[in-house]
C-alpha cells in the first residue's frame, strides 16, 4: 500500500544544508492505523508533507499503491491529493463563512463530479460523523470537534486510499479529543488506512502501531498497546 | 467545475466582502464612465462644430486679404486693406462658370440701439448674393435686395439674437434700430441658425454693403469675398479663376506674393476637425489613466485577497487544485469585477453624456464604438490586473499557505 525507501529530504537554505529526513524506509499496510511521533524538529511534519505529496522527497522513493509519487509534476500531485489522500488538519482548514455541506462537497469540486452528487455524497458523509442535524452550519457555529468531524468528513470525500491525520486533537478539548479518535478507530474497522501525526503517546495510543522518529531517522516502530478505549 | 459555477462561487467570494468590492469596482466605473462621457462629448462637440461650418454655405470659397506689409514688418493676414468691392464685381463680371454667386462683405462689431435696449453686435455689410452663398433663410420680412445696395438704403435685417436682445422677442419689422447713432429700419428677420459663443450666427446685423462702408465705418476696402462654387467639383476651378483673376487686378505676376489668400470651406473643416480631434484624444487620455488607476485598484484588491486567503488557497490546494484551476479561480474573480464595474460605469457615462449635452446644447452623440472600447478595456482590464494576483495565488506553496497566520 504504502512503501518508503531510502527517504531524504534535505533543504538548502544559502550554503547551510538541513537534513530533515534521512534515509528513512517502511511500509504501511492497507487498513492499517498507524501512529507517527516525534519531538518537534524531527522531521515528522516533513514525512507528513512527502506521505501527503504536499512535497516531494530530496531523494528515495515513495510508493502509493503502486505508483512512484516522488516523481510526479506539481499537476499529478495535486490529482494524487485529490483521489487517493485525505486530509485531516490540527486547526481543521474549514473554509470561512462556507456551510458545513460545500465544505465537505469542495474535494469533489476538483474531481469534476456534478454538483448533485456532490451534495448527495456530502450529506451521507456527514450523517457518518454524526453532523445531520449540523449541514447549513457554518464553522463558525459549530464547536471544535464538530468542526473537525466536518473535516474528516471532507477527508472522506473522494474515498481516499489514506487517512492522514495532522495533529487532529490539537485543538479540541480532551473530551472531544476521545471522541474525534473514536472516529478515526471506527474508519479503520470500515477498512480505511489512517496515518497520524502526534506528539502526544496518549493520543498515539488508539493506533495499532507507533513509529517514533528522531533527527529525521526511525528511532523505533513498534505495535501499540492496543485497546485503550476500545 | 463548469462555467456557471465558477461564475457563481466567484459571486459568492466577491459577496463575502460587500464594502471590499463595492471600493474595487468604483474605480472601474468611474474609469468606464469618464471614457464614455469624454468621447461622447468629444465628438458631439467636433459634430457641432462640423454642422455650424457646414452651414456657413455650401461649397463656399473665401477670399481674404493678406498681411499688411510695410517695411520688413509683417501684419496679422486678414489686416490689409487691398481687397475692394470692385474686384468682387470684376469676378461676377467675369461671368466664370465655375463660381454661382459672389457676395462681398465687410464686417464691424457696433454699438446698436432700439428705444431703450442696446447690444454690441456683429454688423455685416452684404449685398443679395449673401443670403444665396451663406444659405440665409429669412423668418420674416424680406433680405437685402440689389436696390437697397446701391440706393445707400438705411435698411437691416437682424438675427434672432439681435431681436431678443433689442426687442425682448417682438418682431422688430417697421422699427428703427440705431447702429453707431445712424437711424437703420429693420425689413426682415433671419431664420436661427443656432451656435453660442462666437459661433453664435444670430447675433448679426445685416445691412447693404455700401452703406456699410460710406455711412457707418468709413471705409473704402472690404473684408471679405465669399464665393460659392458652382459644385464640389468645381471647388478647385473656382480658386484658380477667382486667384488669377485679382492677380491679374492686382498687378501681381508671382502667385507665392498675392494680397489675399483663399480658403475654401474644406479646410477650415478640416483645420476644425484637426482641432477637435486633439481635443477628443486629450479627454480620451485622461480618461485612460483614471482607467488605468481603476484597473491597478482591482489588482490591489486582488492582491489583499489574494493574502487574505493564502490558507483557504492552500486548503485548495492540498484538496485536489490544480494551479490552473486557482488561477481560473481568481482571473474569473477579477474578471467580474471589472466587467460588472464596466456595465455600471458605462450606464453612468451614458447617463452623465446625456446630461451635459442637454446642457451644453449639444446633439447627443453616444457612439456604440466607445460603448464596446470601454466594456473590452475593462474586461481586458479584469484580465490584466488580475492575472498577477492569481499567478500569485496558484504559485503559493500549499504548505507554506498552509501554515500561514
Amino acid at each position: 500500500m504504502i512503501d518508503v525507501s531510502h527517504l531524504s529530504k534535505i533543504y538548502k537554505m544559502d550554503t547551510v544544508e538541513t537534513v530533515a529526513l534521512n534515509n528513512i524506509s517502511f511500509s504501511i499496510d492497507k487498513g492499517e492505523f498507524v501512529a507517527i511521533m516525534g519531538p518537534s524538529g524531527s522531521g515528522k511534519s516533513t514525512l507528513m508533507h512527502i506521505l501527503g505529496a504536499l512535497d516531494t522527497p530530496t531523494s528515495g522513493k515513495y510508493i502509493l499503491d503502486g505508483e512512484d509519487v516522488s516523481k510526479l509534476s506539481k499537476d499529478q500531485l495535486a490529482e494524487i491529493r485529490n483521489k487517493k489522500i485525505g486530509f485531516v488538519f490540527q486547526s481543521f482548514n474549514l473554509l470561512p463563512r462556507t456551510t458545513a455541506l460545500k465544505n465537505v462537497a469542495l474535494p469533489m469540486i476538483y474531481a469534476g463530479i456534478s454538483k448533485k452528487e456532490r451534495f448527495e455524497k456530502a450529506k451521507i458523509l456527514l450523517g457518518q460523523v454524526g453532523l445531520e442535524d449540523r449541514m447549513e452550519h457554518t464553522s463558525s457555529q459549530l464547536s471544535g470537534g464538530q468542526m473537525q468531524r466536518v473535516a474528516i468528513a471532507r477527508a472522506l470525500a473522494m474515498n481516499p486510499s489514506i487517512i492522514l491525520a495532522d495533529e487532529p486533537t490539537g485543538n479540541v478539548s480532551s473530551a472531544q479529543s476521545d471522541e474525534i479518535m473514536g472516529v478515526f478507530q471506527n474508519l479503520q474497522k470500515q477498512g480505511h488506512t489512517v496515518i497520524m501525526i502526534t506528539h502526544e503517546s496518549s493520543v498515539a495510543a488508539y493506533a495499532q502501531r507507533i513509529i517514533h522518529i528522531k533527527d529525521g531517522a526511525i528511532e523505533k516502530d513498534e505495535k501499540s498497546k492496543r485497546g485503550k478505549k476500545e | 467545475m463548469d462555467f456557471i459555477e465558477l461564475i457563481q462561487s466567484a459571486f459568492e467570494a466577491l459577496l463575502l466582502n460587500k464594502m471590499r468590492t463595492a471600493l474595487a469596482m468604483l474605480g472601474i466605473v468611474i474609469g468606464i464612465g469618464s471614457v464614455i462621457t469624454l468621447v461622447s462629448l468629444g465628438q458631439a462637440s467636433s459634430q457641432s462644430i462640423q454642422t455650424q461650418i457646414q452651414s456657413l454655405g455650401a461649397n463656399l470659397l473665401t477670399i481674404s486679404p493678406g498681411a499688411q506689409r510695410s517695411g520688413g514688418v509683417q501684419g496679422a493676414s486678414g489686416s490689409n486693406t487691398t481687397l475692394t468691392y470692385e474686384d468682387a464685381t470684376a469676378i461676377e463680371s467675369a461671368h466664370f462658370v465655375s463660381i454661382s454667386k459672389i457676395s462681398p462683405e465687410v464686417s464691424r462689431r457696433a454699438q446698436v440701439t432700439a428705444g431703450k435696449n442696446n447690444t454690441n453686435t456683429q454688423i455685416i455689410g452684404v449685398t443679395p448674393n449673401y443670403a444665396q452663398v451663406h444659405s440665409i433663410a429669412m423668418q420674416s420680412g424680406s433680405f437685402i435686395a440689389t436696390q437697397d445696395v446701391t440706393g445707400l438704403k438705411d435698411v437691416a435685417v437682424v438675427g434672432t439674437q439681435v431681436v431678443t436682445d433689442l426687442f425682448g422677442g417682438a418682431d422688430p419689422t417697421g422699427q428703427t434700430i440705431r447702429i453707431n447713432k445712424i437711424p437703420f429700419t429693420v425689413i426682415g428677420v433671419t431664420v436661427s441658425k443656432g451656435g453660442s459663443g462666437f459661433m453664435n450666427q444670430d447675433d448679426i446685423i445685416f445691412i447693404p454693403i455700401i452703406t456699410a462702408q460710406k455711412t457707418i465705418f468709413g471705409i473704402d476696402y472690404i473684408n471679405s469675398i465669399s464665393l460659392s462654387a458652382t459644385s464640389a467639383n468645381t471647388m478647385t476651378q473656382a480658386e484658380n479663376d477667382a486667384g488669377y483673376l485679382l492677380l491679374s487686378r492686382h498687378k501681381i505676376s508671382d502667385p507665392t506674393k498675392a494680397d489675399f489668400s483663399i480658403f475654401s470651406q474644406a479646410d477650415i473643416l478640416g483645420a476644425a476637425s484637426s482641432v477637435t480631434g486633439t481635443f477628443t484624444a486629450l479627454l480620451a487620455g485622461i480618461a485612460a489613466i483614471s482607467l488605468l488607476v481603476g484597473g491597478i485598484g482591482i489588482m490591489n484588491i486582488m492582491l489583499v485577497t489574494v493574502i487574505e486567503r493564502t490558507r483557504e488557497i492552500g486548503l485548495r490546494k492540498a484538496l485536489g487544485a490544480k494551479d490552473k484551476t486557482v488561477v481560473t479561480q481568481f482571473l474569473v474573480e477579477s474578471i467580474i469585477l471589472t466587467i460588472v464595474g464596466g456595465i455600471l460605469g458605462m450606464i453612468l457615462g451614458i447617463i452623465l453624456s446625456l446630461i451635459i449635452s442637454s446642457f451644453m446644447s449639444l446633439p447627443p452623440a453616444i457612439s456604440i464604438t466607445s460603448i464596446l472600447l470601454a466594456v473590452g478595456i475593462s474586461g481586458g482590464i479584469g484580465i490584466l490586473f488580475g492575472w498577477y494576483p492569481a499567478k500569485k495565488a496558484a504559485d503559493l506553496s500549499p504548505i507554506e499557505a498552509l501554515r500561514y497566520e
